[in-house]
């Protein structure tokens, strides 16, 4: 069994009397890349947010590079509100609730399902700022530039990095000035400046033709390789997914329905049923 | 207990009474912010020009003449500010507006101070209101009496105006949802005339009251007052008007408990007068830590 | 493009350089009590508190309305630390109160003490206060720093704060001397030495790796937290930073007004230096010195006429009387909010090879047109 990056376990993310996630587990393995797909409002992006922290699931346990990075079960209101499953299985555990910014430094990186650059950065300082956690200076010797060595070196690796994404022509200029495909592409290069070994991407190929699209999959595939990543995506284009994804989750109202390669996915009458409604 | 009371009742007749007169301004900045999701820093401006129109208009008309005018110029003041400085803004960021808030209010204080030369100006007595009356061995002036009963009947009847007419309705659904009002037909700057002009109305009425007691007016007055009425709409629950009446009333209360201080709680000198003001602020930044939605503010649903 | 850069920074020395000598060389030659430094001075310190606000409104996108009280903090820092010890013991100044603080310091540490009291308390106010968002920031700052004050003004620490009473006989800017030497430093430039050398240190802050990310948090707070930016840390320093500026410039204030009091400052104040930076450009370092000099200049002196009875020659006692001053520039101001709302400078900074370009094309679109007529 290869070493898995991502787990996630029972997870299970309730807002008020609303369960958009339902008792979660899914394993996302080294090297793979790996997609989540769903109908629309099954709870995709949630799952997406349980793991960069940006919401605090209500039960359930995820771990990454084996460090486990929640572990929660519901408290407070939730301990009388709650209508998942697996309640009292993490009772014991103390409970683990990282910020965003922790989560990324641990190396998760993610990009955006509606395209979150900085507006009034250029392209080159977009990459540049998303270097920041890494850089070892302090606001002293950043101010009075002791660490200009350091400044140099990650200027010259966001350099680096925009040349290799085609990208480099287009430093001065405003991110937001940038073609839309341009933008995504824009994105993930942030995301890759914050050197994470597990990208995220959600929604990558929204908005894209199918050359696009079959441009983007490659280039996925090239800097997974190229960085020794590992990426997990949520994504709606079924092409994308088919044939670039090693393995699939599919889940429909916050739950998981199936799992498999694209072929045991494709061919699985509860995804049909999910996608197109049951006949009857 | 009883005695304690009966020894403390002026401040505590007079926090009442400050708490009406309060709560009358405060339903001027949690409707607005309701609607406009603005901090109206010219509100507490307006009160105090509606004072100095008083004392300038009473010199040469009678009172029966000036009381209603300064209520009809005062909302007019109120509708003007909103259609000058905050519609042209409406499209702009928030900070904008507020900042054209901002600017509001140091024009208005401004003006005041040039027509006024600086002077705090005296202002004039409402016969009926100025009248001394004695309560249990307090003496006070009518005002103190009238202002909480006031207050109460203006609120009721704002409360059904809310409740039961067309605009009230619109007034409901805009602090809901905006953009959705708007494409619902709704006539979003009839509304936020309308709210501007009720709540120009009720600070006019409160400045009536609040100046008969304090006797006069001077171009910074309105600041002061204007901040506290802000906490306590915000301490209610901003966009809640039960909710701005009682965080008014416990303001004004806790400001005069702690203004007669050194003779309630036995120590501290003059010191506690110069806390009054700060306590207000204090409880604004306590309220917001633990409870930043007011004690009877909804949810707010904030999308990331 | 790189070597453009670096022209253009180096023509921003030369031009620096070439305004502190000309202060210097006016300093010299005119006569001292002229308004001009009046404004010189006023302007570098308004400047220095703009830059300062500048960097926590414009910069890092935190509303916050605070800022007078940490001048004050500040002023009264400075005060009670270079009030001689002597001073202190008569009853020159403390008059109602035996005075605490039984030992003096010098200039430099006052000043960099003031700093440090205002970014200390703003380290304890920042931790519940930045938590909150935009408008509920604006208003809980302001609350703090009217707290600030009714704790500087509070009679119980009156032997430290001589109550509400004025403080006075501190170190000032007549006493500053050139260093190992006994002969007096000319104020002006000192002013402008002390603001310029606090404003440099922001520019180069907001230029580094800090400035970058509190600009990410500016744009978009959860791409920024997404991409590894603590925000709570980095907020907590961008307030702490800027308090620390606004504290040095309230010493410096302190130290051009002689006397200081803490009924001065009020939300009033926070209010001035806001309009001011609204007018400079939200977003702009040289916005900002621009429209502090530029307001100052003109409510100390260009408009002076309009509250004196006599403006631009005309005589209107009854029209140009006390006020009438601060009432055209409130409305002069609203203009500006509502007709100009990015201000002089956007969110740009003064550029000379801009300036040079947009000199040529007028000269080119000029000749052009003088072509025209000719022909």
């Amino acid at each position: 069994m290869a070493e898995n990056v991502l787990r996630l376990e029972n997870v299970t993310m309730q807002f008020g009397g609303v369960v958009a996630v339902n008792n979660l587990s899914l394993e996302v393995n080294k090297g793979e890349i790996v997609a989540l797909i769903g109908p629309n409002g099954a709870g995709k992006t949630t799952a997406f947010n349980c793991v960069t922290g940006i919401y605090d699931p209500t039960n359930g346990m995820i771990s990454f590079d084996g460090k486990t990075i929640v572990a929660n079960h519901p408290r407070g209101k939730m301990k009388k509100l709650y209508a998942g499953e697996n309640a009292k299985r993490y009772t014991g555990v103390r409970t683990v609730d990282p910020t965003p910014d922790q989560v990324t430094k641990l190396g998760i990186a993610r990009t955006f399902q509606n395209i979150r650059l900085w507006k009034s950065m250029t392209v080159f300082d977009n990459v540049l700022t998303a270097k920041h956690m890494r850089a070892r200076q302090n606001v002293f010797s950043a101010t009075l530039r002791l660490t200009y060595q350091e400044e140099k070196r990650m200027r010259e690796e966001t350099a680096a990095l925009l040349e290799e994404q085609n990208l480099l022509q287009y430093a001065s200029d405003l991110a937001v000035s940038l073609p839309y495909g341009l933008q995504r592409r824009l994105e993930i290069a942030r995301a890759l400046a914050t050197e994470p070994k597990l990208l995220l991407l959600d929604e990558p190929a929204a908005g894209m033709n199918p050359q696009e699209t079959q441009e983007l999959g490659e280039f996925i595939v090239q800097i997974k390789n190229k960085y020794q990543l590992t990426v997990f995506m949520i994504e709606h284009h079924m092409d994308l997914v088919m044939q670039f994804s090693d393995r699939i989750y599919v889940i429909d109202f916050g739950r998981l329905i199936s799992h498999g390669t694209p072929a045991v996915v494709q061919a699985d009458p509860k995804v049909i049923n999910a996608y197109l409604g049951v006949s009857e | 207990m009883l005695d304690f009371l009966h020894a403390n009742l002026s401040y505590i007749l007079s926090g009442i009474s400050v708490g009406g007169q309060y709560a009358l301004i405060a339903i001027g900045y949690t409707m607005v912010y309701g609607i406009l999701r603005l901090i109206n820093f010219a509100h507490g401006d307006v009160f105090m020009c509606a004072g100095l129109m008083m004392v300038y208009l009473s010199t040469t008309l009678p009172m029966s003449v000036s009381i209603p005018l300064v209520l009809v110029l005062t909302v007019l003041l109120g509708f003007l500010i909103e259609r000058a400085a905050y519609k042209p803004l409406r499209t702009a960021p928030r900070m904008s507006v507020m900042i054209s808030a901002i600017g509001v209010s140091y024009l208005l204080q401004n003006a005041a101070l040039y027509f006024t030369g600086g002077l705090a100006k005296v202002y004039p007595t409402i016969p009926w209101l100025s009248r001394t009356v004695t309560i249990w061995g307090s003496t006070t002036k009518m005002v103190t009496l009238v202002t909480p009963i006031l207050t109460i009947v203006l609120v009721v009847l704002l409360s059904l105006l809310i409740k039961y007419t067309k605009v009230g309705m619109a007034m409901r659904a805009v602090s809901k949802d905006f953009e959705t009002s708007r494409l619902m037909g709704i006539r979003i700057n009839t509304v936020i005339s309308v709210t501007f002009v009720i709540g120009s109305f009720l600070a006019a009425v409160g400045s009536m009251l609040y100046f008969t007691n304090y006797a006069s007016v001077t171009p910074i007055s309105g600041g002061m007052p204007g901040l506290k009425c802000f906490v306590a709409a915000v301490f209610g629950g901003i966009g809640s008007i039960p909710g701005a009446v009682i965080g008014a009333f416990i303001i004004g209360i806790a400001e005069n408990i702690i203004k007669g201080g050194s003779s309630i709680f036995g120590f501290g000198g003059s010191g506690w007068t110069t806390f009054s003001d700060a306590f207000t602020f204090a409880l604004l930044i306590i309220i917001l830590v633990v409870k930043p939605t007011g004690l009877f503010g909804e949810k707010a649903t904030d999308k990331a | 493009m790189k070597k453009k850069n670096k022209a253009e920074l180096w023509i921003a020395f030369a031009a620096i350089a070439l305004i502190y000598v000309a202060v210097a060389i006016l300093e010299q030659t005119m006569d001292n009590n002229h308004i001009i430094f009046t404004v010189l001075k006023k302007g570098a310190i308004y400047s220095l508190v703009a830059v300062s606000m500048n960097l926590l409104n414009g910069f890092t996108g935190l509303f916050s309305l605070g800022q007078a009280g940490f001048m004050l903090i500040g002023a009264y820092t400075y005060s009670i630390f270079t009030m001689p010890t002597a001073v202190k013991l008569t009853e020159s100044v403390y008059k109602y109160y035996e005075a605490a603080v039984k030992f003096d310091t010098g200039i430099f540490v006052g000043l960099i003490c003031a700093g440090l009291a205002a970014a200390l308390f703003a380290a304890l106010i920042g931790l519940p206060v930045l938590r909150l968002k935009s408008d509920y920031l604006a208003i809980a700052s302001l609350g703090f720093a009217e707290i600030i004050r009714a704790i500087f003004q509070w009679d119980v620490l009156g032997p430290v704060t001589n109550g509400a009473n004025v403080m006075r006989n501190y170190l000032d800017l007549t006493d500053v001397k050139i260093p190992f030497t006994d002969i007096p430093f000319p104020p002006t430039l000192y002013v402008f030495l002390a603001a310029g050398v606090c404003i440099a240190l922001i520019v180069l802050l907001i230029n580094s790796s800090y400035g970058r990310a509190f600009k990410a948090i500016r744009d978009d707070e959860v791409a920024a937290e997404a991409m590894g930016i603590n925000l709570f840390k980095h907020k907590e320093m961008s307030f702490v930073i800027s308090s620390f500026f606004a504290g040095v410039s309230g010493a410096l204030l302190a130290m051009y007004q002689y006397t200081v009091q803490a009924a001065q400052f009020k939300a009033a104040m926070t209010y001035e230096l806001l309009l001011i930076v609204v007018i400079g450009g939200i977003g702009s370092i040289s916005g900002s010195c621009i429209a502090s000099f530029l307001y100052i200049a003109a409510s100390e002196w260009w408009l002076r006429g309009l509250d004196m009875g006599k403006f631009l020659g005309i005589d209107a006692p009854n029209l140009f009387r006390s006020g009438f001053r601060r009432f055209v520039f409130s409305i002069i101001i609203m203009m500006i909010v509502l007709f100009f709302s990015r201000g002089l400078m956007g969110d740009r900074e003064i550029s000379f090879a801009g300036l040079i370009r947009r000199f040529n094309r007028r000269q080119t679109a000029g000749a052009t047109k003088g072509g025209g007529i000719d022909g």
